[in-house]
């Protein structure tokens, strides 16, 4: 903290919005580079939520609350499709591993045509270089963490049935969003299943989803301190039931 | 979300209406601040910090850019928040605005306005000074030491 002490003043007006021009510009780079100030730039934003806190008046009209619900119904929640953003990870060392094969098989036949033209050694092997350099560049794209992935489904698909849960273990906390959730046959419940890394699946709320498909599940009573391995998704009777009905008709894995 | 509306919307209605002035404008902010929420869920990051505190400055900078009439700055998923209440439960946030408001109070009066104009109007440490009279570097200190105060009452 004493080494970053002239950037203290300022990182307070960052976190506001106040600083601007080079003084902004400095701040930022040194904010790339320096964990103790970016840590710091969080707990100020934090004591700006606690003064956010202290305002207080009168509770928003209701008329909010209709326009809100109606403009979410207009507009399903089907460009961001993260579960599909996610999947591409899990291809990555898949096109890392193609790729690698695809310079090998270069260069095994690199190698076999410079074994009869021994002349033109040179001019092979700055070429080579520059196709490593390339391999690597693209494995580095692939790779990269702060690169843009962005996945493109069909314009004509249909709504896909979309889940997310925020869990936060050491608070036992679970915030479940759910849309396009298929209707269910009377009676039945959806039901939320925390499957933990030991252990038999816990239940983690029952829900219905509303006219449009969508739902929540705010913080559900929740064993203390549960890892959790897998989220997933059954259909039981309204009531909910305390093991799941196979079949499970979504699930996920933390990213 | 109904549910999550029902659970944030009067915290995210009042900063908006604190900082505005103006129910119309607030609840457009309010709106605004809902879908964004909807749209990109995974802006905010659970695992730093809790979504009541996350809502709150991202309304306040909304609020603030819609004040000063400029494009939204800051990408909302780079907004990481760390706070020690949890404010989902609204016992909980009762508590932490009566030790907020209690911190408020015990501060010097030139502080407080300082860090109130800063937070709440959106006004720089320069246009302060300006304001005030008073070198831009103490203003600047004011601001800062005003927001560090508020986390100490949560330290003990």
């Amino acid at each position: 903290m004493s080494a970053h002490e002239q950037f203290a003043d300022d990182l307070a007006l960052f976190a506001l919005g106040a600083l601007q021009g080079d003084e902004r510009l400095t701040l930022e780079k040194h904010l790339e580079g320096c964990s103790s100030c970016r840590r710091e730039l969080e707990r100020l934003r934090g004591d700006m939520a606690l003064l956010a806190l202290s305002a207080s008046g009168p509770a928003p009209p209701q008329r909010s609350r209709e326009r809100l619900l109606k403009a979410i119904a207009k507009e399903p929640r089907t460009q961001k499709t993260l579960a599909r953003a996610q999947s591409l990870w899990t291809f990555l060392p898949w096109l890392a591993t193609a790729a690698v094969l695809l310079v090998a098989a270069f260069f095994w036949q690199q190698s076999d045509r410079l074994a009869q033209q021994v002349a033109r050694l040179r001019d092979q092997s700055a070429q080579q270089q520059a196709q490593l350099e390339q391999a690597r560049e693209v494995v580095s794209t692939l790779t990269s963490t702060d690169a843009m992935r962005v996945t493109l489904v069909a314009a004509q698909t249909l709504p896909q049935p979309q889940g997310k849960a925020i869990y936060v273990r050491n608070r036992s906390s679970l915030i479940f969003l759910a849309g396009n959730m298929p209707p269910l046959p009377p009676q039945k419940a959806y039901e939320l299943w925390l499957i933990p890394t030991k252990g038999a699946p816990i239940p983690a709320g029952v829900f219905k989803p509303d006219a449009r498909g969508s739902a929540t599940v705010i913080e559900p009573p929740l064993p203390a301190g549960v890892e959790a391995k897998t989220f997933a998704i059954t259909v039981e009777p309204e009531q909910g039931s305390s093991t799941p009905t196979m079949p499970i008709v979504m699930m996920g894995v933390g990213e | 979300m109904a549910t999550l509306y029902d659970r944030y919307s009067s915290l995210v209605y009042a900063v908006a209406l604190r900082v505005l002035g103006d129910t119309g404008a607030a609840e457009d902010v309010l709106q605004e601040v809902f879908m964004q929420l909807w749209r990109n869920p995974a802006a905010f990051d659970s695992s730093r910090g809790n979504l009541g505190a996350w809502l709150g400055v991202i309304t306040r900078n909304r609020a603030i850019d819609g004040l000063r009439k400029r494009r939204p700055e800051t990408d909302i998923a780079d907004v990481i928040v760390s706070v020690e209440p949890d404010m989902a439960n609204d016992a909980e946030r009762a508590r932490a605005m009566e030790k907020i408001r209690g911190a408020l109070g015990g501060m010097p009066g030139a502080q407080r306005s300082a860090l109130e104009m800063a937070y709440f109007e959106g006004l720089t440490h320069t246009e302060i000074a300006a304001r005030t009279g008073e070198p831009l570097g103490t203003i600047k200190t004011r601001i800062r030491t005003g927001l560090q105060a508020l986390r100490k009452v949560f330290e003990t």
